[in-house]
């Protein structure tokens, strides 16, 4: 299996660099802060309605709670991902071992995703590590498991999006920095549209909205599952990917 | 195995190569001579599958390397001029990957890593970062990726550049005992090593064209008809040329330098003829004081520069024909 070599020898040089290592804990470390505060909350809350019974009832722990919360990730998430995704192609054209790899007996969609994959699973077994905090916040307050799962699941599918342009940037160029900067400016650009669909309104606005990154997130932290939602993002992966194989073969005319 | 029609590569404005063909026999080793820029790496890297030519058509152990690409790609080893390597994996992790990559079965691979490593002469290195060895080791590292599928059309680009000698000997050795199992097209610009090591003659390339290709000895004959002898003696400067010059079968006598009274001279004959005896027998005859006397080989070296210096200097002149 050609993909499979790819993914192992991906994987093993994640953990080779830094890099990787230094993602992790910083994401760790902030996401472990952003469940810290979920529980200080928690515990205020329930110190407060042990004393006024009737406050008990408004404690919305979705929206007060989980939908902040997924949107503080991703923000992480936007500055974060990009570092994970710059070397994948970058880092074979400086160093020129993609003159290899491209004439070993392997087509340039399972290079790609070889390398998509390996990122992917990185990034998911990261997200998986974060899950220890909600494990010790539900241990001792009640945390509903509807939100939290589709919160993740939107975690994943957006994370699937940023790696796939991240990956697309890397192909770009032979430059790490400018291909993480290049990531995050794609990323940021289709965060932003989102804001400005308020003021454009109408079909404008309509449009706007649905082209933001993270609009579509909203709902998987609200605990809602919807289709258009994951369409958008597996749209994006795919476009993102397409255009990657496209760059791949024009870079080849050019030697 | 390898056959090249008018092959041209042009990257943006610049042609790199124009209308290269060529062929190379199976389990032959060929060379691929020319100077800095004359698109070697060029016409390697369009054999190797990593761009497509602009023009032309190669084929590679039976395939077209533009529409059979893959069947290409699983018949070649290729070692790039720079030696592109993981630095970050070890030894033996990356040739395994490379060889899982080239199809390789579990059990395969691991007999073909030893055995490639083996050859190669790295066991001694296989848990080593690539990163951290000797530019020595790191050629051979890459010569063991190409040989790991044991393909039957090797494609080297300069295998030996920026190798200390005992190094280069050790590389040479190692390639010349691939001919006959494989089929090798290696560049070079470096002279000597083409006689060394390419058995199965050179081609060779000069401003993206090829300029000459054939055996060696072919080329020496084509280039350079006549038999050379460099004579040095002490006698009178005009006597000498003249009577060397009587003597049947030479074409031309020039002299190289002449310093206080011994002159050197290059005779050139005609190849079937050996006048060494005949110089020293004149020489006795008019009492000069021969000091020297040997055959001076033709070598490739010397076609090479007859053949890179020759283009200059009619392009030169095309130059300063033109207003
Ligand atoms: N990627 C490239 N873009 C533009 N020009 C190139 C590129 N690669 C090589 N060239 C040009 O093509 C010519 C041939 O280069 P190359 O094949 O590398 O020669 P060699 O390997 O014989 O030294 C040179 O003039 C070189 O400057
Ligand atoms: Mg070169």
């Amino acid at each position: 299996m050609r993909v499979w070599a790819i993914f192992k020898k991906e994987l093993r040089l994640y953990f080779t660099s830094p890099v990787a290592y230094v993602v992790f804990t910083i994401f760790l470390l902030i996401a472990g802060y952003f469940f810290y505060n979920i529980f200080a909350f928690f515990t205020l809350a329930s110190m407060q309605s042990a004393m006024n019974p009737a406050m008990a009832r408004d404690l919305n722990v979705t929206d007060g709670v989980m939908r902040p919360l997924f949107s503080n990730v991703s923000v992480i998430l936007l500055l974060l991902m990009p570092l994970l995704t710059m070397r994948l192609f970058a880092e074979e054209r400086r160093s020129g071992t993609i003159e290899l790899l491209l004439t070993y007996p392997v087509r340039d969609g399972a290079v790609l995703l070889g390398k998509y994959a390996a990122a992917l699973v990185l990034y998911a077994s990261m997200l998986a590590l974060t899950l220890l905090y909600p494990g010790i916040v539900a241990y001792f307050v009640r945390l509903e498991a509807g939100p939290l799962l589709t919160g993740y699941l939107g975690l994943v599918l957006m994370g699937a999006t940023f790696i796939a342009v991240g990956v697309f940037a890397s192909s770009l160029t032979e430059n790490q920095i400018v291909a993480s900067i290049t990531t995050f400016g794609i990323l940021l650009i289709f965060w932003i549209l989102g804001w400005s669909a308020d003021y454009a309104g109408g079909a404008a606005g309509k449009l706007l909205q649905h082209l933001s990154i993270i609009e579509h997130n909203e709902s998987f932290a609200r605990g809602v599952l919807d289709t258009k939602d994951i369409i958008y993002y597996v749209d994006f992966t795919v476009l993102a990917l397409f255009l990657t194989l496209r760059s791949l073969e024009t870079r080849r005319w050019k030697g | 195995m390898i056959e090249v029609q008018g092959l041209t590569k042009q990257y943006g404005p610049v042609t790199a190569i124009r209308d290269v063909s060529f062929r190379v026999e199976p389990g032959q080793v060929v060379g691929f001579l020319g100077p800095n820029g004359a698109g070697k790496s060029t016409t390697m890297r369009i054999l190797s599958c990593f761009m497509p030519a602009s023009g032309g058509s190669a084929r590679v152990a039976g395939y077209d390397v533009l529409t059979q690409s893959m069947e290409v790609r699983r018949r070649i080893g290729y070692l790039p001029e720079s030696v592109p390597l993981y630095t970050d994996l070890r030894v033996a992790p990356y040739l395994d990957f490379v060889a899982e990559v080239k199809g390789l079965a579990r059990g395969e691979r691991r007999r073909r890593v030893a055995e490639v490593m083996d050859r190669c002469l790295i066991g001694d290195v296989q848990n080593r970062l690539i990163g951290k060895l000797s530019k020595g080791y790191r050629q051979r590292v890459g010569l063991a990726q190409a040989l790991v599928s044991d393909p039957e059309v090797l494609i080297l680009d300069e295998p030996t550049i920026g190798l200390d000698p005992r190094q280069i000997t050790e590389i040479r050795s190692l390639i010349k005992a691939l001919a006959g199992r494989h089929t090798v097209i290696l560049s070079t610009h470096i002279l000597p090593e083409v006689s060394m090591v390419c058995s199965g003659g050179v081609v060779i390339i000069n401003k993206g064209a090829i300029v000459a290709q054939g055996p060696i000895e072919t080329l020496v004959e084509q280039f350079f008809p006549t038999a050379r002898v460099e004579v040095e003696v002490i006698g009178p400067p005009a006597a000498v040329r003249e009577m060397m010059r009587a003597i049947p079968g030479v074409v031309s006598v020039h002299d190289e330098a002449i310093t206080n009274g011994a002159g050197r001279y290059v005779v050139e004959s005609s190849r079937d003829r050996d006048i060494r005896a005949e110089i020293s027998r004149l020489a006795a005859q008019q009492q000069w004081s021969l000091l020297e006397l040997k055959r001076v080989g033709t070598t490739l070296e010397e076609v090479f520069i007859r053949i890179v210096a020759g283009e200059e200097t009619t392009a030169e002149a095309g130059e300063d024909a033109a207003p």
